[in-house]
């Protein structure tokens, strides 16, 4: 097997130095009920070439070569040709978690300037360096203002990603720590302060938004701090589409961010792997769940950097660890990384901007279901499976049909225009959501499809 | 007496910062074709940015160079052995890359028509079935994104099959020689922990068990073979008594590489296990992730898995099942690392059954070698048959005022990574030592002869070994310093001596 470096000739030797007569005896004390008695019924070896094929045929019966719309939390940026370049470098792919700080300088070095970027990009003062994705982030960033607060409960707007809700509910189960929803402005789509004014209380630990918010939605964070601090609540800001930071104000007054940087040059890859960031004011440090890297000297003098504060960490604290979280999403993160590194500080503004050109390009004419303003993703007021199947007819992948989340947006699909949406591609989507007819002109809203 | 390493030239690098100057570009838009669009007037002046404050701008030439000086300062399994315990640091096919880079895979929506996505979903479906048929198991969820995510499912499906009974309970047990994961899982899922200690042998003791076994206590979290890499020969018996006190057994499968293809933890009494995919299936651990940390489980607990699930339609198609009532629900958004699902699968095809064995027996093979040659010159505090690792102490180095982190940071001169250093806990000063099976013979007798020459060193010198390492471009780092006063980000006017 190509992956075995032995020749027979050299396992005999080493059984020879081991006296024994075959490998299988390093097993005999395994009790016999243990043990299983014949091959796993798995087909033998392939090669190299059967195993690309088999790949490439499993690719083609996905949507290849199709244009899409999908946005909602994963989305389709062009992605710099460095970035594989460097993340396929085995000294990066190759290594481990940076435990032995002096032959792992590269990966701290590279997450030294992740966690800065992250602070800039944020405005926050500390960030870690990574979660597994953002929907685990938001709940670990809940679990961080219980401990900060000595609170319990926590408020989560309903235009955060209703799976990022899901997890958050899925986490809070067991950690006496209840969750409920406020809700958004019906014409608006943005939060509903007088909802969350009616909901905080001496017992909120967070409040939790995301902005741009799940429908696109820029949100007014400052006056989401001004409520949950005066109520003695954090602040958690949310965001899905981090290309988004580099055009929209830093959510400063946030108290914890907790984001997914899917967009900075992180595939689809139906899903996942992703990498989740959480970061924070200074005062909150010892309260951050996951690795942190810090910069220090070695003993010539040099500047050197290591893992740090693992003091609240699993392997240090067991049970009494701010998180269980272990292994992260490192080279993930250095993807994003040299994506921020090539882009730079103009070229994300820009970046951003052709967003924004982009998805106002395409919402201009359509029946939009809020008026408050949005980044790269809008609610289309339309017939979801007529229109989708519509632009299925010319290779195109609409919106995510609302209703499945959202009961009350039944008639409604989410859109998302990117830079790599072209303009003719627009013009398409634009012509063919036109000849959709519009439930609104069929049925009272709300009524059944 | 070092036969691996010659020194080599390598290059100072600032930090993106340092080299950041105005107007400089590695980027370039192509046209904008639809009108531009004033920000402020968009979304409001108050919402806009003026810009990213002190955001580093460099050209293209300079991110490359960064980023590979960079990397020429890490140590890798691609320039060699990587033996750190319990974590099974092995070779990390290419062709799994390649293939997760498939550009119907690598740009596939998790939101894409179900009908436009069956290729992703068969590919999941298979790595199921194939996991399940490797751990003995009857069902898979792939969902968590890695080892210690999957302990919380794992947990969380045990609380809810108890609470389906009535009962949810109050306790987890935890051997004293498990993962820092394990006990920090359980405070995760609402349970109190128990720690057992183990017995002279390093394995779970029975009598010591069945003290703590009683209607609070919802399960035992064991792993197997345990962090000194010894099977619980018990193991058996463990579940057995578990069982009959209607407590269930989850199964930490970090060392899962010991085993694959010679036992399975479904037929010697596990209900629930992770898998670590970027342990013993071979995909990279990339500096600290991404994992993958799918669940196994026992029919009883398939019910409660994490929705969606995959189900074959009556159209003979893949769907995502979203109506499990009593699911535990999700772990995570989507679906889980993907990217990394396919990874293992074709790491697993490229071994096909046989193949999996035999990388299972090389392993052993690869652990028990070093034990002997290093028996001499190291105490092995627990002399049970080891299987995939061997855990050796420091106690006899001590007396010259030597510890395992300084034998590591010396190990680091002779050109390879450190074992994993002082854990497991249950053994004084630790050096705990996996090769995997993919070092070649000639690898492993350059090891054992560097900690050889390390062991005498530090009877004839054991000043030289405590200031190690002496080759590397960066000597020891001050870790103290570090936490002390934490700097854990770059500002304009910060110290610069790279």
């Amino acid at each position: 097997m190509r992956y075995l470096p032995k020749s027979e000739t050299e396992r005999r030797e080493m059984l020879d130095t081991l006296g024994l007569d075959s490998i299988e005896d390093l097993f005999s004390h395994l009790p016999e009920e243990a043990r299983l008695k014949r091959p796993l019924n798995i087909a033998p070896g392939k090669s190299e070439y059967e195993i690309v094929e088999y790949f490439r045929a499993r690719g083609e019966e996905t949507a290849a070569s199709y244009t899409s719309f999908l946005g909602a939390g994963v989305y389709n940026h062009y992605r710099p040709v460095l970035v594989d370049t460097v993340v396929s470098r085995g000294e990066f792919l190759t290594s481990y978690t940076p435990y032995q700080a002096e032959i792992a300088q590269g990966t701290l070095t590279t997450i030294f300037e992740f966690q800065s970027m992250l602070c800039q990009l944020t405005g926050m003062d500390v960030a870690n360096a990574s979660m597994y994705d953002g929907s685990s982030a938001v709940p670990e960033a809940a679990m961080m203002a219980v401990r900060v607060t000595h609170r319990n409960r926590v408020l989560v707007a309903k235009t955060v990603h209703p799976e990022y809700r899901e997890v958050l509910r899925t986490y809070s189960q067991h950690q006496g720590m209840p969750v409920d929803d406020f809700g958004y402005v019906d014409g608006a789509g943005s939060l509903d302060l007088a909802d969350l004014e009616s909901k905080i209380g001496n017992d909120v630990a967070a409040v939790i938004i995301q902005s741009p918010n799940f429908f696109g939605i820029v949100e007014d964070v400052k006056a989401a701090a001004e409520l949950a601090h005066k109520h003695g609540a954090l602040l958690v800001v949310a965001f899905t589409e981090a290309v988004s930071l580099g055009l929209l104000s830093p959510p400063k007054e946030a108290d914890i961010v907790a984001g997914e940087l899917q967009s900075f040059a992180i595939s689809p890859s139906y899903g996942g792997p992703y990498a989740g960031i959480i970061a924070t004011k200074e005062a909150y440090i010892r309260q951050l769940p996951g690795r942190i890297v810090g910069e220090t000297k070695d003993t010539h003098g040099n500047r050197a950097f290591c893992l740090t504060l693992a003091t609240r960490e699993q392997h240090i604290r067991r049970e009494k660890a701010t998180s269980n979280i272990c292994t992260n999403q490192a080279l993930i993160a250095l993807m994003a990384t040299v994506f921020m590194s090539v882009y730079g500080k103009e070229g994300l503004r820009e970046l951003a901007e052709q967003n924004l050109a982009k998805a106002h390009y395409l919402a201009e004419g359509l029946d939009l279901q809020f008026s408050a303003p949005f980044f790269n993703e809008f609610v289309l007021r339309t017939e979801p499976e007529a229109l989708n199947a519509e632009l299925l007819k010319h290779k195109i992948i609409g919106g995510l049909p609302l209703g499945r989340f959202y009961p009350e947006l039944e008639g409604c699909m989410l859109v998302c225009a990117t830079e790599m949406s072209k303009r003719a591609h627009l013009d398409q989507f634009k012509k063919c959501a036109e000849s959709v007819v519009q439930p609104a002109l069929v049925a009272p809203r709300g009524g059944s499809l | 007496m070092i036969r691996k390493t010659r020194p080599h030239i390598t290059q100072n690098e600032p930090l993106l910062f340092e080299i950041s100057s105005p107007g400089k570009k590695g980027y370039q838009l192509p046209e904008l074709d639809v009108p531009p669009i004033d920000a402020k007037k968009a979304l409001g002046s108050q919402n806009v940015r003026d810009e990213i404050e002190n955001f580093p701008e460099v050209s293209e030439v300079e991110v490359i160079r960064h980023f590979t000086r960079l990397s020429t300062w890490n140590y890798a399994i691609d320039l060699g052995l990587y033996p750190l315990g319990s974590c099974t640091m092995k070779y990390n096919p290419r062709i799994n890359e390649v293939v997760a880079r498939t550009e119907g895979l690598a740009w596939a929506h998790p939101y894409q028509p179900e009908a436009l996505s069956q290729g992703a979903m068969e590919i999941l479906a298979t790595l199921e079935d194939l996991l399940a048929e490797i751990t003995g198991m009857d069902a898979v969820t792939l969902q968590p994104a890695a080892g210690a995510h999957g302990e919380m499912t794992g947990i969380f499906l045990m609380r809810a099959l108890l609470q389906s009974q009535g009962n949810p309970r109050k306790k987890l047990l935890i051997p004293d020689s498990a993962h820092g994961t394990n006990p920090a899982t359980a405070t995760m899922a609402g349970y109190a922990v128990q720690n057992i200690k183990s017995n002279e042998r390093g394995l779970v003791d029975l009598h010591e068990l069945e003290k703590f076994v009683d209607e609070d206590v919802a399960g035992l979290m064991i792993t197997n073979p345990n962090t000194i890499g010894v099977f619980e020969e018990n193991i058996t018996k463990i579940t057995d008594l578990m069982h009959s006190k209607g407590a269930l057994v989850y199964m930490d499968g970090a060392n899962m590489n010991a085993l694959v293809g010679m036992a399975r933890p479904g037929d010697f009494g596990i209900d629930v296990m992770h898998l670590n995919l970027h342990k013993t299936f071979s995909t990279p651990h990339g500096g600290g992730g991404p994992g993958a940390g799918p669940i196994a489980v026992k029919k009883a607990l398939e019910p409660f898995l994490p929705t969606p699930r995959l189900r074959r339609s009556k159209d003979d198609q893949w769907t995502w099942d979203y109506n499990r009532p009593q699911s535990v629900g999700r772990v995570r958004a989507f679906y889980g690392n993907f990217g990394v699902l396919v990874r293992a699968l074709a790491y697993t095809l490229a071994h096909g059954g046989d193949g999996l064995r035999r990388a299972t027996l090389d392993a052993v093979l690869n652990a028990n070698y070093i034990r002997k040659q290093l028996e001499p010159y190291f105490d092995l505090p627990y002399t049970a048959p080891s299987m995939h690792e061997c855990v050796f102490s420091d106690t006899r180095q001590v007396k010259k005022g030597v510890r395992t982190g300084d034998i590591a940071k010396r190990l680091i001169d002779y050109g390879f990574h450190p074992y994993t250093v002082s854990f497991p806990l249950i053994v004084p000063g630790a050096l705990m030592i996996e090769p995997t099976e993919t070092e070649s013979k000639s690898e492993l007798d350059l090891f054992c002869d560097a900690l050889i020459s390390i062991a005498k060193e530090i009877e004839e010198d054991p000043q030289m070994v405590l200031k190690a390492p002496h080759l590397t471009r960066t000597s020891r780092v001050d870790e103290t310093a570090a936490a002390r006063k934490p700097v854990v980000r770059w500002k304009p006017g910060q110290s610069s001596s790279s």
